[in-house]
């Protein structure tokens, strides 16, 4: 059974006033056929999760681990990532001029098989795909993501999540920005995949809405970089319900008890540790 | 630096006049040697071409250094005197560089096409040219009713002003392409001047790839009623090299149709490509049905990408007329959005750079010519600077 961990996870983002802190050490098994549910604050850095799960180099992982079947994945390039069965589907799935869907598709698939897929089943395979997720054939021959709404936008990343077949999916914010039905669609999208290759999936949300259709396993708070809670489905309700407000303010104290505790330190001659100093 | 992309319409650079009234002759002494301010003149580096546009130029004709691959049923080539009736007949320089060429050259290559049904492609090849400055002519004449593809190649030396006229007969069908691949000190500034007659199509296609300075400038006249052009060009300027080309579709007679899609991948510190589109739909034509399109894919920093269309409309009737320009980035988010699906890096360029240009490869008709041009194309992704 696969299996991917995230362990004690810090990562870093380079911005214009330098390296800044936003992953304080995340710790996450997902196992395949598991669905995990991640909510948490704007800012949180859930997409920065996401982000270093899938090897974004803006993102640098300053300790801990990404591992998947006891594969060190932590320092692979982004493509190794995606060719040992790694997906993510993206909260701003990016134009690319010059490329249509079709073409992109079936080289995505030829990477990551690591050959060509038979062409007449690959045919009706992406045919079969696009009409579960009521995309118009015409789809095929733009290019991906030119000049599509932010709700085709996200069909698109789950056409991909069908055809390319991973062994983990991350989610990011699938769900925003789309209408019910398209809700329905693409949450019929993921959970076929689960059933066909019994995928794990992390998925970020905000919502509780998307958890009515995909049921998670279990539903994790972030706040400030790291998981606070964790616990089954009837947390999303309470988040729901009462906010994040409470961890937020947990949260806050803690770290500023960590921030009084390391002045002591300081002053009795001890160095922070720079995860924590930043 | 970062990439700079430049689109101006024609309310925010018109010219002091229209283009209809845009001087013209074969005389050099009658065009004043070019400040770089002028309309026509202030995207080209002119300190590196003064001495095409300005100099004396050796118009010995370039018998050994053009080169036919095979001969095909339809097409003859030989060269002629400058006072042959055919020079001239497709127009008359309208810069500097244009003139000057004219002014020096011995003796005109003459293309013919007559085959009035389908055959392989003919390819006329020149190279050797050598680093004293040239200037060369070239007419193409099609026969009423002809078909076939022209491919003219340019590669190694050179430093050259020419101009080629292409006169297509009445219900002619032909595709003329003109490809650069010299090396990278290379200089050459051509003009096209193309008449297309009644119910005739002139297929039209710019290839620039190599080349320090390259400008080809194709003047098309759609001057009797039911002429048609499709122009087409692919140009991929890497780091020092400076692309050009000043499209001019001038629609004279009614009913005729017009179609420009010039499309260009920018890579390197200082590459610089240069695309104005001028259509003129004159009062006499009605009926008109125009488009232009210019589209540039910039694959790193320090680049620069001019897009200008203008366009002048002095009829009412007309069925359509319209441009479009856009020049669009290659950037780090896309690459990892494709590595992101399992695509190394090196493909994920390519599949970007082909798809992009494939279209325009695809004008050309020729299956051996687009597969050897989609291989350069890729050659030109692995240069680094
Ligand atoms: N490339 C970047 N440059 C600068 N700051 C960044 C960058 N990426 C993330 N950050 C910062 O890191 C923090 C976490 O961002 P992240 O996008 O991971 O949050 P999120 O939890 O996904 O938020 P949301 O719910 O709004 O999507 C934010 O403060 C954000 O501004
Ligand atoms: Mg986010």
């Amino acid at each position: 059974m696969s299996v991917l961990e995230i362990r004690d996870l810090h990562v870093s983002v380079d911005t214009e006033q330098g390296a800044k802190q936003i992953l304080r050490g995340v710790n996450l098994t997902i196992k395949q056929g598991e669905t995990h549910a991640i909510m948490g604050p704007n800012g949180s850095g859930k997409s920065t999760l996401a982000y270093a799960i899938a090897g974004h180099p803006k993102y640098h992982v300053t300790s801990g681990s990404i591992v998947l079947d006891g594969e060190d994945l932590t320092a692979a390039t982004v493509d190794a990532r995606a060719r040992a069965g790694v997906f993510l589907a993206m909260q701003y799935p990016v134009e690319i001029p010059g490329v249509t869907v079709t073409n992109f598709l079936r080289t995505a698939k030829t990477a990551i098989d690591g050959s060509a897929p038979p062409i007449r089943t690959w045919v009706k395979d992406v045919r079969t795909s696009m009409e579960n997720l009521r995309m118009d054939k015409a789809f095929a021959e733009r290019n991906v993501n030119e000049g599509f709404s932010g709700g085709e936008k996200k069909r698109n990343e789950i056409l991909q999540l069908e055809l390319l077949k991973p062994k983990f999916a991350v989610l990011d914010e699938t769900d925003s920005g789309l209408d019910v039905d398209a809700l329905k669609i693409v949450s019929e999208g993921v959970n076929r995949a689960k059933e066909n290759t019994d995928l794990g999936v992390l998925l970020i949300t905000h919502y509780n809405r998307i958890l009515r259709y995909i049921t998670p396993d279990f539903v994790h708070v972030f706040v400030a970089g790291q998981v606070v809670e964790s616990g089954g489905p009837e947390l999303a309700v309470q988040l729901e319900n009462e906010g994040y407000d409470t961890y937020v303010a947990a949260s806050a104290a803690a770290a500023e008890a960590i921030a009084s505790a390391e002045a002591a330190d300081a002053a009795a001659g001890v160095v922070a540790s720079p995860a924590v100093n930043a | 630096m970062g990439s700079r992309s430049h689109t101006d319409g024609a309310w925010s650079e018109r010219p002091v006049q229209t283009r209809s009234e845009r001087y013209a002759s074969a005389n050099v002494g009658d065009f004043d040697e070019p400040t770089g301010r002028e309309v026509d003149w202030k995207l080209t580096p002119i300190k590196l071409v003064r001495d095409l546009i300005n100099g004396e130029l050796d118009g010995s004709p370039l018998e050994s250094q053009v080169a036919v691959a095979q001969p095909v049923d339809g097409f003859s080539l030989a060269w002629i005197d400058r006072t042959d009736e055919r020079i001239g007949s497709a127009g008359l320089p309208e810069d500097r560089a244009s003139a000057n060429a004219w002014s020096h050259f011995d003796q005109a290559l003459a293309i013919d096409i007559t085959g009035e049904e389908p055959t392989g492609e003919f390819i006329v090849s020149r190279s050797g040219l050598g680093t004293v400055a040239r200037a060369a002519h070239t007419v193409i004449t099609a026969a009423p009713n002809s078909r076939g593809i022209l491919v003219l190649e340019n590669s190694g030396d050179a430093r050259i002003a020419e101009n080629v006229e292409i006169v297509v007969g009445e219900g002619a069908h032909v595709t003329v392409v003109t490809i650069q691949e010299w090396n990278d000190s290379a200089a050459h500034l051509a003009s096209h001047f193309a008449q297309v007659g009644r119910d005739a199509t002139l297929r039209h296609i710019v290839v620039s790839l190599g080349g320090g300075v390259v400008r080809v400038n194709p003047s098309i006249h759609l001057s009797s009623p039911g002429s048609n052009t499709e122009a087409y060009g692919l140009y991929f300027a890497d780091a020092g090299q400076h692309l050009e080309q000043q499209v001019y579709i001038d629609h004279e007679a009614e009913n005729s149709r017009s179609r420009v899609k010039y499309k260009g991948a920018l890579q390197g510190e200082g590459a610089h490509s240069v695309w104005i589109g001028d259509v003129l739909i004159r009062q006499s034509a009605d009926g008109t049905d125009s488009y232009e399109e210019n589209r540039n894919l910039v694959l790193s920093e320090g680049t620069r990408a001019d897009s200008i269309p203008n366009l002048e409309i002095e009829t009412g009737n007309i069925l359509g007329a319209g441009h479009a320009s856009s020049t669009g980035r290659f950037d780090d988010e896309q690459l990892f959005y494709l590595q992101s699906r399992g695509i190394s890096e090196e493909e994920a360029r390519r599949l970007v750079v082909r798809g992009f240009l494939a279209e325009i490869i695809q004008q050309i008709g020729a299956p051996a010519v687009e597969e050897r041009l989609t291989g350069a194309v890729e050659a030109e992704l692995t240069v680094t600077v």
